[in-house]
Order: C-alpha cells, then structure tokens, then sequence
C-alpha cells in the first residue's frame, strides 16, 4: 500500500543533532527506530508527522550496559538484542520473558524495548516487569537531562511523560540484591504471535518482599501495591492467596474489546495472580517453570 | 526524492526513493522482485518478510530510504543458483498449498536455521509465529523445516 502521508526524513549520526531537531520541530517531529509502530501510524493515518527522525545511526544509543549494580539498555537496542544477551536471561528473567512474548521474529528484530514504552498502548509486554524492577527512563533535551521513574512514565494510552522535544536514550535497571525469582504470565488468545488479553508480572524476594504488576487490563499498565502491602513479608497459602485475588477486580479497569471481555479479562487477572505467585515461588526454590506454559494452552 | 544505495541480492543497486515510499513497495514495483508479498500490510502476517543485514523484518513496516548502506536479501537471492535444502524439503511435504505465503516462511525459516540449525519443533513454531499460512495448517511445513535440519546442505 503506498503511503498518501508526505514527510521529510532525516538520519543523524549525532545526539546534537537530533536534540536541535527536535527542539526546532516539537510536535511535528517523530523519532524513527524500528519503526513497526510509527510505519503502521503513519500509513494508516493515525499519524501525521512533518519530519521524520531515524535515529538508528547515533551510536550512543546503540548499547547495552550492565555492572554488579544496574543494567542499561539503549533506546536502539531490540527485543532481539535482549534475547539475545545472557546476562538479561540471568538476571532480569522477568524482562527477558517478556521481551520474548512480542509479536514475532521478524519484529522483535526491529522493535524496541524504548520504542514499546513509548508508543505506551495499554497491552505493552515489557511494562510489567520494568515496573517490577523500578526502572528508571533517561531522557534528553536541549534544555537537560531528566530520570524519570518508570511509575511516572505512563500518563494515559499512548501518552508518556516525555516532552516533545526529548529523546529516550535508555532505561536503567538497578539490580535487585536479595535473592529473587520472577514471572510474566501473557494471556493471549493463542499461544504465539498475539497482543495481550492481560499481562502480569511477579517478582518477590527471599525475604517475603512482593512487585506485582499488571498490564492490558486499564488504561497504562500498573502496580498494585494494595495487593503488594498484603503479601509482604508474609509467607503464602490459600487464604492469603485468595484474598490477595479478592483485591483484584477493584484494582483493575479491563475493557471488552476484540481480544476478549472485560469479565473474562477480571476473572483470568485473578487466576493469573495465584499462578503466578505460585510459579515464582517454584523459581525461587529452584525449580524450574515453563511461563509460558503456566495458563496453558 | 533521495538516493539510496544498497546490497540487494549481492548486488549493488543504486535508486531514487520519497522518504514515505515503502521498501516493500519499492522491491516489488521498482526492482521488479515479487517474491515479498503484501497480506496484512502491518506486520502481522509475514508475507513481506525479508532479510535485513541478515535478519528476517517485515518489508511492510520499513521504508526503503532506510536501507541506504544496507544489505537486503529476498528469496530470489537466497536459491539464486538453485533450491536450498530446506526448498526441497518443502517440495517433499508438500508443505505449501496457494503458495502465497511460502516466501516468507522460507525467509523465517532460513533465518532460524542460519543460528540454530537443528532446532526443536518447539523452537521451529516460535520461529514461524509471525508467518500465517491459511491454506496448509502448518504441519507439512513445520515437519519440511525439521526434516531440512536433519539433512547435509547439498
């Protein structure tokens, strides 16, 4: 389908570049990375920028970093990136998780980790777990730089706390010091290439310590920290479980849309929850768990 | 309108593109290679795929003033001397009914087998889950992937 939309494009291979461009632009300008959001806005007039900005040139934005503290992934790395790099798979299992149920192959080589969190659609994949991790978004301006918690980020669908004329350069992930084990449960249609019905994220620490939260069932995806306050410090079993899922239907706003019921959607997020704290669980102690496999299907 | 050059099946091509012009479209009406297909148009059905400096990206969501300086594969360029192993072994299952998305899948599963030549049939579904066959169920191209992975190159 040839696209009707006219822009201007531009491929910079300095940050100075692109922040003067952006702040010349503001509104009018995109960034441009992998594309497989923008190119479907734009050809379906969802979107009109007058200028495009392709940033995948700029090497500062090209890395991914860790140390014995935090991990930091650049706005151009991909989900292929991600997958591919064994320190996430070690250490960030719940990132990697996740990064591994978006879409398919051929778009994870081209999508990113920055570009999912700022197209910010409701069902984003990777939003659970980097709010589990209290990731930090690095932003940058001509005007500065900013470090936005990930908490703060997600404004409403589609509306993140970046100004027009910043670019994300990356997130930081501090690594968690206590022992810890995590999930993302992704309920979808059919196993494989689908957007999330609802999506949950676990994290809890040996020291009884709970990070849980949810995404496609609100508008931005969350943590709910009534459920959290509940648990902490607090070993498992069926009571506490079953209140922890009691909590669930007030603290999300699912809607009925193509993918499925808003009721259906409150009734999995309760089972979701108990399987995916048993799951964690099962990881902290050392066994090994299938996430994908935990709803079935 | 710019120019871009690229590799394109080994070949150097140089041409002239709008930035809103869609690599797809330029593969298939500029450069007259048709074996990238438009199904959905927005990524989700894997018709489209080609190889990007190596890895499989739906042609549909990438416009072509953005390979400048890159290296674009289709299938034309992957048997352009003669069926790959995997080709024939999907000649063998017969694993392709209309056809339409048989591109795609070889550009899916060649990328799979490039780093991981012996895949499980798990691994050989995740690969292909972003390529929709509505005629075949896929088995007959699941088990000519598995099959291609057991035999030597010829």
């Amino acid at each position: 389908m040839a696209v009707v939309h006219e822009f201007q494009y531009y491929r910079p291979e300095k940050l100075d570049e692109v922040l003067v461009l952006l702040a010349r632009q503001k509104e009018k300008a995109r960034i441009l990375a992998g594309g497989t959001d923008l190119a479907v806005y734009i050809k379906e007039g969802l979107d009109h920028p007058q200028v495009v900005i392709d940033v995948k040139h700029v090497s500062e934005l090209k890395k991914i970093e860790y140390d014995n503290n935090s991990l930091f992934i650049g706005a151009l790395a991909t989900f292929s990136d991600i997958l591919a790099n064994e320190h996430i798979k070690m250490n960030y299992l719940m990132l990697w998780e996740s990064a591994q149920s978006v879409a398919s192959m051929g778009i994870r080589n081209r999508a990113t980790l920055v570009g999912n969190i700022c197209s910010a659609v409701p069902s984003l994949d990777s939003a659970p777990a980097l709010l589990c991790y209290d990731a930090i978004v690095h932003t940058h301006s001509l005007e500065g730089t900013r470090s936005i918690p990930i908490r703060e980020w997600f404004v409403s669908p589609r509306k993140t706390a970046k100004a027009e004329d910043e670019i994300v350069m990356g997130v930081t992930i501090p690594k968690i010091a206590a022992k810890h084990a995590g999930c993302y449960l992704k309920l979808g249609r059919y196993r494989g290439e689908d957007l999330a019905q609802a999506g949950l994220g676990v994290l809890l620490t040996e020291e009884k310590h709970y990070r849980i939260a949810y995404c496609a069932v609100g508008p931005i995806p969350k943590r709910v920290e009534e459920i959290e306050n509940l648990l902490n410090g607090k070993t498992l079993n069926e009571a506490i479980v079953k209140e922890a899922k009691g909590l669930v239907p007030q603290l999300i706003s699912p809607i009925t849309d193509i993918r499925s019921s808003k009721e259906y959607r409150t009734h999995m997020c309760q089972v979701m929850l108990e399987r995916g704290l048993q799951a964690a669980t099962d990881r902290l102690q050392g066994k090994t768990v299938d996430s994908t496999k935990v709803l079935g299907g | 309108m710019a120019q871009i050059k690229f590799i394109l099946n080994s070949e150097n091509r140089i041409i002239d593109v709008q930035p809103n012009e869609i690599l797809l479209d330029v593969l298939r009406d500029k450069l007259g290679l048709k074996s990238p297909k438009c199904g959905c148009d927005r990524g989700d059905c894997g018709a489209c795929a080609v190889l990007l400096n190596g890895k499989s990206v739906r042609s549909c969501l990438v416009f072509a003033i953005e390979v400048d300086g890159q290296e674009v594969r289709t299938l034309e360029g992957i048997s352009a001397d003669k069926l790959t192993q995997l080709q024939e072994s999907f000649i063998e299952f017969n694993s392709f009914q209309c056809g339409y998305c048989a591109p795609g899948v070889i550009i899916s599963a060649t990328e799979l087998l490039s780093h991981n030549p012996h895949p499980e049939l798990e691994e050989i579904k995740e690969a292909l889950s972003g390529n929709l066959c509505r005629c075949t169920g896929y088995k007959p191209i699941f088990e000519a992937i598995l099959d291609a992975s057991h035999k030597e190159e010829k």
